[in-house]
């Protein structure tokens, strides 16, 4: 009669949510085609002229992983709370913290990695230069985990209201600048021949930072979003 | 029953509890006790604050007066988790996992009670056969019973059972009856709610009258 | 609640009592906030020379520099307001907090529209995304963010707990965003036009700025009142206090 030990509880969350996201393999995608359909829009909207689709592609790269994120965060926690699993979550015997963390991670990998890998591919149609590319992954690397970690803290928060997809986005505008600005600022600075690794620096220590203090935040967040 | 919850150890004392929301009364103030052995139906008409009753114990709302004490000390949120184990109404399956996927998950994070076999569970509590059809294709029904394995399998010595022989048929009542004379047995003690009148196998259970 | 917070403080968190101390002190409030600013208005529009670069269009600043430092201002007495909600979980401390948010976002409105109107005669265009400016408008999301927040929920205790939570974070984010938006801008060379240069203002410009100052706060706590005051009345409507109240307004 005793607990579960702490890595056996986390192993478990989060093969049961990568499970859940392989099971429902068509909602990986969707992100990844919105992106790619956003991308294409540019072109047209803008004129295929290469230099100019040159310049502006690591932003709109960016920017268009970022909201195809937005768009998968809503989900976080939603079917959790429909189905009971989020208060079974929450009494556990196990630091909520550490269980929202992997919970987190799950997520990061099922919504934003597919993104990451994409990524590439909607760099090449804008003729983002190639030694650029490397650069743009690593801003993507470190970008997208500080976004679903500020994500699910506001994802938490909404929780215990019944539609929140616009709030969400209006929420994670300020907090995602900064975010936006280092990495576009490393992309804008390798593209010009620039040292490009003070932002990327920024970043790091920013992820250091929210891999610490946001799932305790997202813990708290969805206390006061449950005690209803 | 009574007689053996004379030497029992007290698990959980409340001492008007009160609970408001946007400062109207809910229930309360409610004082009760309740020993290892012993099974405590919460009756009260719809509205009277049953569930907020349990979902208060199991920490998941926040206590605006009164006071809780669970084994003689003073009752934190965290103080008791491992120890109880809760059942809402919703019941905490995935519906694209398979009943076994459930449970292995459900062990992971709350630990196994020594001896507790999925297949054999299931087995006992009506659902062999089932193991690996995905919940959602379960009846209401079975979504109870495939939830109530966890009362089987988890280790917790306070339940708190919302509405648990809400959907089930007279077999899956006396199913539940039978969980709950094992559980006190074993020194277990049980909050639970229900609207209907429950026959119990043995005794009378306490009873904790909400009013509405 | 800790025994260290004095008992007058204690006594004032509880709504009945803060009902009647803002009742009191609200009208002062106003006629100062309305002599101040008229006072302010008078030393800003006529008496100070105009700018030997700006001419007469520097003046706006008598509206803009107030309204930038009360939006700043107003977002901190909020987050205070939200940590002790959170921590203590005083009601009032609640309304306090909801209850600004929609001032705070009514004075950096007031400080965007007046900054680009100073934009247009300075920069020739209405819309430069220059540092402070910039962080301007993300301040205006942050706060409709949290009011945002605080109405999509059903219960307005919750909500306002949540909302809370968000302007917590959002603090933080503040100088988070006014650091990296600063990066931002040096990193693009934008104009780098400052409204209030190094230069050392003149008395004659100064005291008026400084009254108007003086004027936006006292109209601040004008307002919360007022509006705390309706929301005590509203959230504490079964209580018996406001039960009295509405007997006694209702014989009149």
């Amino acid at each position: 009669m005793s607990s579960a030990p702490l890595s056996i509880a986390c192993a478990a969350l989060l093969r049961r949510d990568l499970t859940l996201a392989w099971r429902r393999r068509g909602d990986i995608a969707m992100p990844v085609l919105y992106a790619l359909i956003v991308t294409t829009l540019f072109p047209f909207a803008l004129g295929p002229e290469d230099a100019l689709l040159q310049r502006i592609a690591g932003g709109v790269v960016l920017v268009t992983v970022l909201l195809a994120m937005l768009l998968a965060l809503d989900a976080m926690f939603r079917s959790d709370i429909e189905d009971g699993s989020l208060e079974q979550l929450v009494l556990a015997p196990q630091p909520l913290a550490l269980m929202l963390g992997m919970k987190i991670l799950a997520h990061w990998l099922a919504t934003a990695l597919p993104l990451i890998l994409a990524a590439p591919l909607l760099a090449g149609m804008l003729h983002l230069p190639a030694p650029v590319m490397p650069v743009l992954l690593l801003a993507l690397l470190l970008a997208t985990p500080l976004l679903s970690l500020l994500g699910a803290v506001l994802v938490a928060l909404t929780a215990g209201t019944r539609r929140s997809g616009m709030l969400l986005a209006l929420m994670l505008l300020p907090l995602c600048v900064p975010v936006v600005i280092f990495a576009a600022g490393a992309v804008a600075a390798a593209q010009q021949g620039l040292p490009w690794l003070a932002p990327i620096a920024w970043l790091g220590a920013a992820l250091a930072l929210a891999l610490v203090l946001a799932p305790l935040a997202c813990a708290a967040a969805l206390r006061i979003a449950l005690d209803a | 029953m009574t007689a053996a919850t004379a030497t029992a150890p007290l698990l959980l004392e409340a001492r008007a509890l009160s609970f408001y929301r946007q400062d109207e009364p809910v229930f309360g103030p409610l004082d009760f006790r309740l020993h290892a052995g012993e099974v405590a139906l919460v009756e009260g008409d719809n509205g009277s604050g049953k569930t907020t009753l349990l979902r208060v114990l199991a920490g998941l709302l926040h206590l605006d007066e009164g006071e809780l004490r669970w084994r003689g000390s003073s009752w934190q949120r965290d103080s008791y988790s491992g120890d109880i184990l809760f059942l809402g109404h919703h019941l905490g399956l995935k519906a694209d996992l398979s009943t076994r996927e459930n449970l292995a998950v459900a062990i992971g994070l709350y630990g196994q009670r020594a001896g507790g076999n999925i297949a054999r569970v299931l087995a006992e509590i009506g659902l062999s056969g089932y193991e690996d059809e995905p919940v959602r294709r379960l009846s209401a029904g079975q979504k109870k019973r495939a939830a109530l394995t966890r009362l089987l399998l988890l280790p917790a010595t306070l339940w708190l059972l919302d509405e648990p022989y809400a959907n089930l048929d007279r077999t899956g009542i006396e199913l539940v009856n039978h969980l709950l004379e094992q559980h006190t047995a074993r020194g277990g003690a049980a909050l639970v709610t229900s609207h209907g009148a429950v026959s119990f196998l043995s005794g009378e259970p306490k009873r904790i009258r909400m009013h509405g | 609640m800790a025994n260290w917070i004095p008992l007058w403080l204690h006594k004032l968190g509880s709504p009945p009592i803060f009902y009647r101390f803002a009742g009191v002190l609200r009208p002062w409030m106003l006629a100062l906030a309305v002599l101040l600013g008229a006072v302010a208005l008078y030393g800003g529009l006529v008496l100070a020379p105009p700018d030997y670069q700006q001419s007469d269009a520097y003046r706006i600043i008598f509206i803009h520099v107030p309204s930038a430092w009360m939006s700043l201002f107003i977002y901190g007495v909020m987050a205070v307001a939200s940590f002790i909600a959170l921590v203590w979980r005083i009601k009032l401390a609640e309304v306090v907090a909801m209850e600004s948010a929609p001032i705070g976002a009514a004075f950096t409105f007031i400080t965007l529209v007046t900054g680009s109107l100073w934009g247009k005669p300075m920069w020739g265009t209405w819309w430069t995304w220059d540092a402070r400016l910039t962080s301007e408008l993300v301040l205006l999301f942050l706060y409709l963010g949290v009011i945002g927040l605080y109405h999509s929920f059903e219960d307005r205790r919750q909500g306002a707990r949540a909302a809370a939570f968000l302007a917590i974070i959002g603090i933080i984010n503040v100088p988070i965003v006014h650091f990296s938006v600063n990066w931002w801008n040096t990193l693009h060379q934008g104009s780098t036009v400052r409204i209030l240069g190094p230069s050392k203002m003149s008395g004659d410009m100064l005291w008026p700025l400084l009254t108007m100052m003086a004027a936006t706060k006292f109209y601040y706590l004008a307002s919360l009142f007022s509006r705390v005051r309706v929301d005590l009345l509203a959230m504490e409507s079964g209580k018996d206090w406001v039960r009295q109240i509405a007997e006694r307004e209702g014989r009149q």
